[in-house]
């Protein structure tokens, strides 16, 4: 059968080239395809990666190969022609799709993925996505976990907080369709949490049938980044400017915490590139983290005749040779 | 849009989580979470006991592995030992950047 498509007249998407997302040619084989998606998925699988937009590069990658392997999907994709470049404002001829049949079912790879309006605007909406539950055929059935992703601000990591979050899952209606459903919902955040950990709210999940348990959601912590600081497991790291004279001299100086500014000592003959731990200043729990700060030492602009001079009279008075180690 | 303050349960090495538990989560079999249990990629708090009961964490290791399973077509031998390497791997860059923290300290 054909899809019906959700498709409106105004509606512009970018083009995707498939084949340039798997580096391959458009006369590839079907093997060489999956050669290609066997060795870019374990290159940015987002449980093996440590690329920071595997996540990202894996959903494409999932859906180019969900395309290019399936030999329908990808006669009906090469039919838009080879002229569009990626990125480019998109919109399918009309009828292009005359003569294609698509046979729905079998989930692509990746959680219940969401593709990109691309897709869904050649391919049609929610094909691909996982509905089916398992334990059908039963007269009783639990009703299945979710798994949501929560972004945090570190600051919540520090003091806990309640969010709201939204979330989306797609649902069958009566007469069979697939219906976008969003539920907004409370949840407090634990002081102490870490980035990638999971929280458990049980019975936020699906509801059982014929009275089966209702599912779990699970929610993983996500840190949003922060402006100053990086989170490595509890311990924070903080990139602290200070001046030539405080590094030389040794200072007392402010420094940011996620709980408020707090005194740092700088001991004279500080280099750059130094690092101050400041106990326990990292993410709470047990063990606490701690918090880096590494110093750098920024140079105050010769912009004025006071600070012309005051440089002027360092080159005077000073034998220093940045470069004696050079040899030079 | 409800105002009511869901709490939840932070799944760390202190909670623990069931057989049924860790199998609904991931939405398979038992059998295939028994085979995990087989390859090492799960480890019960007690072997001896019936009801086998996992560490928190463990759920984050069951869902790798069937996420690996599904989309690099990797059998559960395979699974089991590329999540030690990675294991491994983080551990080394955990060190490596202790090790940099003192030589800069």
């Amino acid at each position: 059968m054909l899809r019906s498509f959700n498709r409106s007249l105004e509606q512009f998407m970018d083009y995707k080239d498939y084949y340039d997302i798997m580096g391959l040619e458009r006369k590839a084989s079907q093997d060489e395809i999956k050669r290609a998606y066997r060795k870019l998925a374990r290159k940015y699988h987002p449980d093996v990666s440590k690329e920071a937009d595997a996540e990202a590069r894996f959903k494409e990658l999932g859906e180019a190969y969900a395309v290019l392997k399936d030999p329908e999907k990808r006669a009906a994709y090469d039919e838009l022609g080879a002229n569009w470049k990626a990125g480019q404002d998109f919109q399918p001829p009309p009828n292009w799709d005359a003569g294609f049949e698509f046979s729905g079912g079998g989930a692509g790879p990746g959680d219940s993925s969401a593709h990109s309006d691309f897709f869904d605007s050649l391919f049609g909406r929610g094909f691909g996505s996982q509905q089916s539950n398992r334990r059908g055929g039963g007269f009783q059935a639990d009703g299945e976990d979710h798994h949501a992703k929560v972004s945090i601000d570190l600051e919540d990591a520090y003091q806990g907080a309640t969010k709201n979050i939204t979330l989306r899952s797609p649902e069958l209606d009566e007469s069979g369709h697939v219906a976008t459903k969003q539920r907004t919902l409370n949840v407090k955040i634990p002081k102490g949490v870490k980035q990638g950990q999971r929280i458990r709210l049980s019975g936020q999940g699906s509801p059982g049938m014929g009275g089966g348990r209702t599912g779990d959601l699970y929610l993983e912590i996500e840190f949003k980044p922060h402006r100053f600081f990086k989170v490595e497991g509890r311990d924070l790291y903080l990139d602290l400017p200070i001046s030539p004279w405080e590094a030389a001299l040794g200072a007392t100086v402010k420094a940011p915490t996620p709980e408020g500014p707090v005194d740092l000592k700088i001991p004279p003959g500080t280099t750059a590139g130094s690092k101050l731990r400041l106990r326990k200043r990292g993410i709470p729990g047990t063990p606490p983290g701690d918090l880096y700060a590494v110093l750098k030492i920024t140079l105050p602009a010769a912009d004025s005749e006071v600070a012309k001079d005051l440089y002027r009279k360092m080159e005077a008075e000073l034998a220093y040779n940045p470069r004696s180690e050079l040899g030079v | 849009m409800t105002t009511k303050i869901l709490t939840g349960i932070v799944l760390d090495e202190q909670v623990e989580l069931s057989l049924h538990d860790i199998c609904h989560a991931c939405s398979t079999s038992t059998e295939w979470v028994i085979k995990l249990v087989d390859e090492g990629v799960l480890e019960p708090i007690d072997h001896d006991t019936e009801n086998w009961r996992f560490p928190g964490p463990s759920l984050l290791r069951a869902r790798a592995a069937l996420r690996m399973q599904q989309d690099l077509q990797i059998n559960l031998a395979g699974v089991a030992l590329a999540l030690d390497l990675l294991e491994e791997v983080d551990a080394m860059r955990e060190r490596l950047r202790r090790l940099e923290l003192e030589h800069n300290a």
